[in-house]
């Protein structure tokens, strides 16, 4: 269990950066297509390879982010019926699901993928717009993202074994506050030491 | 037991779908799972080809390609940072100094800013927590009935859902294959009506129940004038001189925008009232600037407030809808444009430090992640579904409901809204509608009126038990236990989660009430629609008397004349000077809907 769980771990650490490179290529793709649509309007030119590489960059962003958004459990779930189950429940549901769903679709996505990506790279396939980018990268994408989520597969199917044999936490119980909850919070703070700082003020005046 | 298989496919694969969903494993890897699971099984009772899956890459790469979503991470972007830069906090406190004098002000405020904030950032969350942080505590302060004041906020919020540019607009159109921009300007007219009708309910209850809605007392009011006046005198003069050149404007909007454009057709109703208001509010933030200079004392301190806090939203509105509606951006890059507009202005205001980017690019990553794989799963799913002739098969469902387009578009209304107490938009939009969009094409239904339709009921989602977020969200910001007001130091009593979900039930009826009027009168979202499909004349003046009287709407006649309205998008797109963001695409589907054929043969 020890060599599983820190296999799981540099799996982990993969996905992380992967989300990491995915965050910045989103704010990349928007500065682009920002630039994009203001440089047609002001020069009235516009470059067929810099609107290729928007959605280059977003469809890297989502297939490279799949095992990340598993890795923070951020794939949406209808939760209704299993909020209710136990957590030894959940857990199992997760083991089925990962084996039985997730790893034969990634299998087949990652062989069906594979020949294209071959036959675009020989081939050196090329966008059919002119002054278009080559197009492997993106073909690329397909088996590459899906071997990931794979991998992040396996290692949540490590976590989920190691909670059911009692060597590790729940993961899928850390229900700590939600993304929204944090942010009410943070600013009932600012609010409150601008409420501060304002009587502070005040009293200061008077 | 094979035969009895191979009659009823799509059935099981419905139940297999629900089985699969309820088990609580991630949306989009159990879609897929049904798909591949019934392919297989589809394969082995010899249904389908053995290379069944083989076009799946394809179907992917189309996906990558696909413009329209590209949206979504630029729209959310644009929320987040936008929430974080406290716009809406600026905002509240001033429209709140406004309206507040007057019996319901409060409310009305809380609608507008809901509006407002609706109009630019399209994130429900964002609009609720802010509204509750800020408007609730003083609601309570001066004694608003708890149900009006927690319903009136979180119902302003949902109003991100239907108004331009939200999120649910944007995969509608996706799904129901329309252009983002026609969806935008249709919604335009519905989003507008059903702020109105927020407004006259709070006007009604202002008038019958006077104590619910009490006015801000006097000491309550922030912005007076050395003098003691308020200030109001002078705003409604401002706003007087704005709103005659912004109408002056109107008037002479085509003869000098159409040569700067260099286009030959009328401009859009949008189009010109949006480049009115950015005029008007141009002369109004140079006239309280000049003010601010020179003190000249012209302008009231609250003419001057309300001013500068409108001008940020309102320079993001032309940013994003006025762009796009003017066919300068494509939408997509008018998502882009307001992000970047955001992040500037947040950088203005120093609100904008390096944690707080980072935080909010991770979880626009995490939903747009989310999101894309719920698709590449339901395209899996609907691989399988339609090789079955799925579709055919719910078509024979929904030919047996009575009273045809009318009945169908109820049936579907009922089914979104109790879907939607359920599971969220997301799925609603990626499982349901394209099962539905056929059926609804088939009959004559305009996909776009259908799409606004589907937006106004699915607000009701987030208002419903037991999953309403919105009502989460303001849970989450509502006081818990009793506390003292810090300005009256009288003690103030909880808000209870029964409150909250009380105050909802009003205005859930509210926005029932305007889907029907939606239903029963399309011109409402077509209506300046026409003008981007124009054929001829008489076209649309059929569809215009068929559409005043929606009894005729079902016969066949009409039908037909709207699906020859309705035949050539592309050719409305060029009439309509809009950019055409959907082309590309729209080839993309062509190719994968001929390789689809050649799957089945």
């Amino acid at each position: 269990m020890p060599l599983l769980l820190r296999f799981s771990k540099t799996i982990d650490a993969i996905s992380e950066l992967m989300g990491k490179l995915a965050m910045w290529m989103i704010l990349a793709a928007t500065l682009i297509s920002a630039g994009n649509a203001i440089i047609r309007k002001v020069f009235g030119t516009s470059s067929n390879a810099w609107l290729e590489i928007q959605w280059y960059l977003f469809a890297a962003v989502f297939m490279l982010g799949g095992g990340f958004a598993f890795l923070r459990n951020a794939h949406v779930r209808i939760d209704f019926l299993s909020s209710r189950f136990s957590p030894r429940t959940r857990n199992w549901i997760d083991v089925g699901g990962i084996l039985v769903f997730l790893l034969p679709l990634c299998y087949l996505m990652t062989t069906l993928g594979w020949p294209m990506l071959d036959n675009a790279f020989r081939s050196g396939e090329m966008s059919s717009n002119s002054g278009g980018l080559i197009r492997w990268p993106v073909y690329g994408l397909i088996p590459l993202g899906f071997l990931l989520l794979a991998l992040q597969g396996l290692s949540e199917l490590i976590k989920r074994f190691a909670f059911l044999s009692g060597q590790g936490p729940d993961v899928l119980n850390v229900h700590g506050p939600s993304d929204e909850e944090m942010l009410a919070e943070e600013l009932l703070r600012e609010a409150e030491a601008e409420a501060l700082a304002a009587a502070a003020s005040n009293k200061k005046a008077n | 037991m094979i035969e009895f298989m191979t009659g009823n496919f799509v059935p099981m694969m419905f139940t297999g779908l629900l089985f699969f969903l309820l088990l609580g494993f991630p949306v989009a890897f159990s879609l897929a799972a049904t798909g591949l699971f019934f392919g297989f099984i589809g394969m082995e009772l010899n249904l389908f080809p053995s290379n069944l899956f083989q076009a799946l890459p394809l179907r992917v790469i189309g996906i990558m390609q696909n413009d329209t979503l590209l949206a979504i991470p630029f729209f959310t972007l644009m929320g987040i940072i936008l929430e974080r830069s406290r716009m809406a906090e600026d905002l509240l406190s001033t429209v709140a100094q406004v309206f507040g004098p007057v019996r319901g002000g409060l409310a009305v405020a809380v609608v507008l800013v809901g509006a407002l904030l609706a109009a630019t950032t399209g994130v429900v969350a964002a609009a609720v927590i802010s509204m509750g942080l800020i408007s609730l505590p003083i609601m309570l302060r001066y004694g608003y009935n708890r149900t009006i004041a927690t319903g009136t906020i979180t119902a302003s919020g949902t109003l991100a859902q239907a108004l331009p540019p939200s999120l649910v607009l944007i995969v509608l159109a996706d799904q129901l294959g329309r252009s983002v921009g026609d969806m935008y300007a249709g919604a335009m007219l519905p989003g507008f009506l059903l702020v109105g009708l927020y407004l006259v309910f709070i006007a009604a209850v202002a008038v019958i129940m006077p104590k619910w809605v009490p006015a801000l007392p006097a000491e309550a009011r922030i912005y007076n004038e050395p003098t003691g006046a308020s200030g109001h005198r002078s705003l409604l003069l401002l706003l007087l001189v704005c709103g005659g050149v912004a109408y002056g404007w109107s008037t002479v909007h085509e003869r000098i925008m159409n040569p700067l454009l260099g286009r030959e057709i009328p401009a859009g109703g949008d189009e010109v009232f949006i480049l009115s208001a950015t005029i008007a509010s141009l002369l109004a933030l140079s006239l309280a600037l000049v003010n601010k200079v020179l003190r000249l004392g012209l302008v009231s301190r609250l003419a001057e407030q309300v001013t500068f806090v409108l001008i940020p939203p309102l320079v993001l509105i032309f940013l994003v809808l006025g762009t796009i509606f003017l066919g300068i951006a494509t939408p997509t890059e008018g998502g882009a444009m307001g992000a970047l507009g955001a992040l500037i202005m947040a950088l203005a205001r120093r609100r904008l430090g390096f944690d707080l980017l980072k935080q909010a690019l991770e979880n626009t990553t995490k939903l747009s992640i989310f999101v894309l794989f719920i698709l590449i799963g339901s395209t899996v799913f609907s691989f399988t579904f339609n090789a079955a002739d799925g579709h055919i098969w719910v078509e024979h469902l929904f030919a047996k409901l009575p009273g045809g387009q009318i009945g169908f578009l109820v049936f579907v209304n009922l089914l979104v809204f109790v879907l939607g107490m359920f599971i969220d938009f997301f799925e609603i939009a990626f499982i349901i509608i394209p099962l539905l969009a056929p059926v609804a094409d088939k009959m004559g239904i305009d996909l776009i009126w259908f799409g606004i339709i589907i937006a106004m009921n699915l607000q009701t989602s987030f208002l419903t038990p037991p999953f309403g977020f919105a009502l989460f969200y303001l849970r989450s910001v509502a006081a818990r236990s009793d506390y003292t007001d810090l300005i009256t130091k009288a003690r103030i009593k909880a808000v209870t989660t029964a409150e909250i979900y009380k105050g909802s039930i009003a205005f859930i009826v509210l926005q029932l009430i305007m889907v029907g009027v939606i239903v029963a009168n399309p011109t409402l979202v077509m209506g300046h629609l026409d003008k981007a499909v124009v054929i001829d004349d008489a076209t649309v003046r059929g569809l215009l008397n068929d559409a005043s009287s929606p009894d005729s709407y079902g016969d066949p006649d009409a039908a037909a004349e709207e699906g020859s309205a309705d035949a050539d998008p592309a050719e409305g797109a060029d009439v309509d000077g809009m950019p055409k963001p959907d082309e590309p695409s729209g080839e993309a589907d062509d190719a994968l809907k001929a390789l689809k054929d050649a799957v089945k043969q």
